[in-house]
């Protein structure tokens, strides 16, 4: 890493983290891209309409109470018979779209968000596992993923899902909904983390220091997380970054196919996935707006996925 | 996309060739899957209409929905009304082979009030069936039954020996986690075979050649089924053309369904009463935040819950005008409404009514809905929570698609539900079977009255009037009779009747076909171009 190899830059100061943050590759790389910069700032948009959601929203939709039948399928404002407190309209129920929109899209980042961080965990875990002890274990992690690689992602999160559901038969789906979903993209996406950490640990593991480490009689443990980790997580987060978008469709997919989110907690996906049913009716709105806000979430999140890919690899600076 | 363009190619010159070809394949979309083939297990329209084809019972009912013979060539009634005699027909065969005789009719009515059976109303519990010869059966009851064979043209006849040979002598249970033979494979004496059935993906239904019936009204080979659950698909599936018919048409499409040229949508009113039914026999309620007492047994709850419900809402949102609000449990159309209205919708009366009863602050409670069943049902469950929502009662909504959900509510599966939404249109096409069938009380030793009663409401008056509906000759005084009984259950809050909905069957011009007012899409009608 560049950043943590850079000598000082002055004998006499020590920079802080902020001042090497400032005079980093990774921010000057960010600054020379537009494209880059305007993903970043939609990325961070949404992000904060998500997280403020409840303060942001006009109404709140997933209280059955506040949502009026009467209301149902109004086209947005600006369209004939669209109303001012409708900017994008309402759904088959009478939810506001702009606010189901909004909080869709935080049940969509927390359910994605979490999921990577659970795919990456495990990932991570088993590669770090299978590099550095190598043998048999190697072999019995590697081949697993190797059998998981075969099947679609999606698939996978379809099959826990339906085993998850059926140990939790009695539990109310609006419940179990995001757990579920959670663990079902995180299991689903795990491979990818750990065949990288475990190529980058397999190099590592034979270099200098991890053999003075060893000769120390430092716990593997230890040199696991403490000396290898930190020098195979670079392309960890460019696959964190990408699969973030992944992992927002996946959920967007299964809540799609009336296997996620219920009706009554639409996230980005279940709100595509009711428009869907009025589509020949000429209610294009309802399916539209959230689809479009899924369309930019993703694509603005792989733009600062594929910039980080470029900044942090050494060959192509 | 060039092996695309071939075998599009390749399709368009094989339909050519086969268009010289009279008989013709004809397909089928519903919104729900046909999961079992038990003819015993699942007592629902869609799935009895379907085991129509490859099945038959001693009666069918024709297109105007009037009895007619069809296994049994006539029946007598003795003159006390206590012995029945079917004369059955002669040179029938099951579709491996073997004749059908007095056997497989005396098998089957021993099957279908054996547990696990959803059908166990068919038959009185009492009645005796003995063989008199291998065409010609008795039925001796223990009390007159005017209406014994009026739901005979679904009770279907299953082969003895098939039965046997295939360890399938007891019925499929609804809530069975595996399927038996019988769930899986066919053996009637119905106008179609079952040609391959993959449960809630296909199932192909081929001509059985030698159907005794010699008046077959279709030109049909093949009849290809698959469940489309997702509306705009099943519309686009029919628009291209890939299915030519579909049931039903979402109703927020009829009007684009109806443009598109190709394709027409036939409507009329269904004979089906949706509503609302509340657990009101368990002591403390399976999905609740009550504990230690059952909120549905008092009448006030129930009343709250009826006024919390704005119908006309539902009616002009969700079913877009294609309903007619309902004050009882059966359509119009076969009993009178005259004399009854509709509670009023009215969140504050609710509101007060629970705080009377007990629960100023509402209470929780999972409530189980269908989503691929009746028209909009899951829309309209979701309506019904916000609608509750604002009276203060906290709704957990399970809708699931029929096949998880019936397992669930029925008989078979415990009644193991607490509010629930169903649509029901009696077998009978009278009052006696709504007021038996979900008025009666349930779980009475020796009787099959309220199976389908699902919340478990009870009234002994009830009960004792429907006996004598049951067995009254006078109109004027039977229709008084079912008034008066009818008036208890309104009067008590039983159930929440919500509407009748409209039937919408979406057809390919190319595709002549009668609409029975049941809902029954019964494709040997059918002709095709």
């Amino acid at each position: 890493m560049s950043m943590t190899t850079r000598p000082p830059a002055s004998p006499e100061k020590i920079p802080t983290r902020w001042e090497r943050f400032l005079d980093s590759d990774i921010l000057a790389s960010f600054l020379r891209s537009k494209v880059t910069m305007v993903a970043a700032f939609v990325v961070l948009l949404l992000f904060i309409g998500a997280a403020f959601s409840p303060w942001i929203a006009p109404t709140n939709p997933f209280d059955p109470a506040s949502v009026f039948l009467a209301d149902a399928n109004i086209p947005p404002a600006w369209q004939q018979g669209g109303e001012a407190r409708f900017i994008f309209g309402t759904d088959d129920q009478g939810r506001d779209l702009y606010s189901a929109i909004l909080y869709g899209l935080r049940v969509s980042l927390v359910v994605g968000g979490l999921g990577v961080i659970l795919a990456a965990s495990i990932g991570i875990t088993l590669g770090l596992l299978a590099g550095y002890l190598g043998g048999r274990v190697d072999s019995l992690i590697m081949r697993i993923a190797d059998v998981q690689l075969t099947f679609p992602a999606i698939l996978i999160a379809l099959l826990i899902d339906g085993v998850v559901r059926g140990i939790f038969k009695s539990a109310s789906r609006e419940d179990t909904a995001i757990y579920v979903l959670v663990i079902s993209i995180g299991l689903s996406f795990w491979v990818q983390y750990a065949r990288t950490v475990r190529g980058s640990t397999l190099v590592e593991r034979n270099k200098d220091y991890v053999q003075a480490a060893r000769l120390v009689g430092l716990p593997a443990p230890l040199i696991m997380l403490r000396h290898v980790l930190p020098n195979v997580i670079g392309p960890v987060l460019v696959i964190l970054t990408i699969n973030l978008a992944l992992a927002v469709i996946t959920e967007a997919t299964l809540s799609f196919l009336g296997v996620g989110l219920p009706p009554t907690q639409p996230s980005l996906g279940t709100l595509i996935s009711i428009g869907n049913r009025y589509l020949f009716s000429g209610d294009w709105w309802i399916v539209a707006f959230p689809g479009v806000t899924l369309a930019i979430l993703v694509l603005a999140v792989n733009l600062l996925g594929d910039w980080l890919r470029d900044a942090l690899n050494p060959r192509l600076r | 996309m060039s092996f695309k363009t071939n075998c599009l190619a390749a399709v368009a010159a094989l339909a050519l060739m086969c268009g010289a070809a009279q008989a013709q394949t004809l397909r089928y979309a519903n919104q729900g899957e046909l999961k079992s083939l038990d003819p015993y297990t699942v007592n629902e329209t869609t799935t009895n209409a379907h085991l129509g084809h490859p099945y038959e019972g001693l009666t069918a009912r024709g297109k105007d929905l009037k009895i007619e013979p069809a296994l049994a060539e006539k029946w007598e009634v003795s003159d006390d009304g206590l012995k029945w005699r079917f004369f059955l027909r002669k040179g029938v065969k099951f579709h491996n082979g073997e004749d059908f005789t007095a056997d497989d009719v005396i098998f089957s009515a021993e099957r279908v009030r054996a547990p696990g059976s959803n059908f166990t109303t068919r038959i009185p519990t009492d009645a005796k069936f003995t063989k008199v010869d291998d065409y010609t059966i008795d039925v001796t009851l223990s009390s007159p039954n005017p209406i014994l064979n009026a739901q005979w043209d679904t009770w279907y006849i299953m082969s003895k020996k098939w039965a046997e040979a295939n360890n399938a002598v007891a019925p499929t249970p609804a809530a069975a986690t595996t399927p038996s033979h019988a769930s899986l494979n066919a053996n009637g004496t119905g106008p179609f075979k079952i040609e391959s059935h993959q449960p809630g993906v296909k199932t192909v239904f081929k001509v059985n050649e030698n159907w005794w019936n010699k008046k077959v009204e279709h030109n049909l080979k093949e009849i290809v089924f698959t469940p489309i659950a997702s509306d705009a698909t099943r519309v686009a599936a029919l628009l291209s053309g890939e299915v030519d018919v579909i049931e039903p048409v979402p109703i927020q499409d009829i009007q684009r369904v109806n443009s598109a040229g190709n394709v027409q949508v036939m409507t009329g009113p269904e004979l089906r009463t949706i509503f609302l039914g509340m657990d009101q026999t368990r002591d403390e309620l399976l999905e609740s935040n009550v504990k230690g007492k059952n909120p549905f047994k008092d009448p006030k709850v129930r009343q709250a819950f009826y006024q919390a419900i704005d119908i006309e809402t539902i009616k002009s949102r969700v079913m877009r005008g294609l309903s007619t609000p309902s004050p009882l449990m059966i359509a119009p159309e076969l009993f009178p409404h005259a004399g009854f209205t509709r509670a009023k919708f009215d969140t504050e009366a609710s509101k007060k009514l629970l705080a009377e009863a007990g629960y100023p602050n509402g209470f929780e409670v999972g409530m189980d809905c269908p989503n691929d069943r009746y028209v909009n049902d899951g829309q309209i469950c979701q309506a019904v929570v916000g609608m509750l929502a604002r009276a203060g009662i906290k709704v957990n909504l399970n809708a699931q698609p029929k096949g998880q959900y019936f397992a669930k509510v029925l008989k078979s599966g415990g009644y193991k539900t607490s509010f629930y939404l169903l649509g029901w249109t009696p077998g009978t096409f009278d009052s006696h079977n709504v007021l038996n069938d979900i008025l009666g009380c349930r779980d009475v030793a020796g009787s099959s009255r309220g199976e389908s009663n699902l919340g478990g409401y009870c009234n002994k008056k009830v009960d004792a009037l429907t006996d004598k509906i049951l067995v009254e000759p006078d109109t004027a005084k039977r229709d008084a009779m079912i008034k008066e009984a009818f008036k208890i259950t309104v009067d008590e809050f039983s159930y929440i009747p919500l509407h009748q909905q409209a039937l919408a069957w979406g057809v390919s011009k190319k595709v002549k076909l009668t609409q029975r007012a049941d809902n029954s899409v019964l494709l040997y009608y059918a002709t095709k171009e």
